[in-house]
């Protein structure tokens, strides 16, 4: 069990680190692209504003911790 | 995307993770002996080199756009992970990386360390330099990997890796210390913006938007990531300075 926690405490480190928050606002905005090209919005322009977004936030957090 | 472009991102990923490894390697030689390190380092690799023979092929079987969706989801997150922290490091708000410090505390820690041998190896000095290599390599592979295997073409980004690997090993001999002079947070800064790039370029594909021009618009989402990027450092530097 010690093992199997520790493989997913690395992969998760390895791919989300030490902020989740961005992990999580690349997935809420992958999750919204696809319902707005479902809808028929061809939403190309959607991941690099969300990227600039959660890239600020992140940075924000980060020089005022 | 042309083949130059997928080759120097993995060449220049790969070049940051084996400075790293060279690093452990060679604490783990000069402290606990040559023929303990180099079997440790000759071990992970071979590892390494299963998994990417095992794993490439197997991700080329995924349909093209859910293995986009997914693999530029996870590079997209991996890249902002570089890309955050080598702007703090750019803007002075995290200390720059320092392989001549990491070096003397790997090899403050190989000394302290007991004696045990297994299999005529020292273990310790096995050990501590097959974990580096295969922890730095497995970045690595898994660039190797989701570079390759969303291109088609997992040959090139091994080559790109291949290249970094022979120019850090035949400097590492020549040098025989840390390589501390290899600009680490400029490869750095340069491997997170390709990796988010790319990550967001085939994310959208892969959740089904079509970018105006197809792959003629990966370099503007290059130079808008590198101005994103840029303008960060400047702003925080800016920001710094006004509180200090």
């Amino acid at each position: 069990m010690r093992r199997i926690r520790a493989f997913g405490m690395f992969w998760w480190d390895f791919v989300v680190g030490d902020d989740w928050r961005s992990a999580a606002g690349v997935a809420i905005a992958l999750g919204v692209t696809a319902a707005l090209v479902a809808a028929g919005v061809n939403a190309w322009w959607l991941m690099p504003a969300a990227v600039a977004a959660v890239l600020w936030l992140s940075l924000r957090r980060a020089a005022a911790g | 995307m042309t083949a130059g472009f997928l080759i120097a991102s993995a060449f220049l990923a790969s070049a940051v993770e084996f400075v790293e490894a060279l690093t452990i390697v060679l604490a783990a030689g000069i402290t606990r002996g040559w023929r303990s390190a180099l079997a440790g380092l000759g071990a992970a690799t071979l590892a390494l080199a299963v998994i990417v023979a095992a794993l490439g092929p197997a991700l080329t079987l995924i349909p093209i756009d859910v293995l986009r969706l997914v693999v530029g989801a996870i590079l997209v997150a991996f890249g902002l992970q570089w890309l955050r922290k080598a702007i703090l490091r750019a803007s002075g708000y995290k200390a720059l990386h320092d392989e001549a410090e990491i070096f003397a505390r790997e090899q403050a820690e190989a000394r302290a360390a007991g004696n045990e041998e297994r299999a005529g190896l020292d273990w310790y000095g096995f050990t501590l330099a097959f974990k580096g290599v295969l922890l730095e390599g497995l970045e690595v592979a898994f660039i190797v990997i989701t570079f390759g295997s969303t291109q088609g073409s997992i040959g090139l980004a091994a080559l790109g890796a291949g290249i970094a690997l022979v120019l850090v090993a035949v400097v590492g001999v020549l040098v025989r210390g840390p390589l501390t002079r290899v600009p680490e947070n400029t490869l750095k800064f340069s491997v997170g913006v390709m990796l988010t790039t790319f990550g967001i370029f085939w994310s959208a594909e892969g959740a089904g938007a079509h970018w105006p021009g197809d792959d003629a618009s990966l370099p503007g989402v290059l130079a808008f990531v590198v101005l994103l990027s840029f303008g960060a450092v400047v702003t925080l530097r800016r920001r710094r300075v006004a509180f200090a």
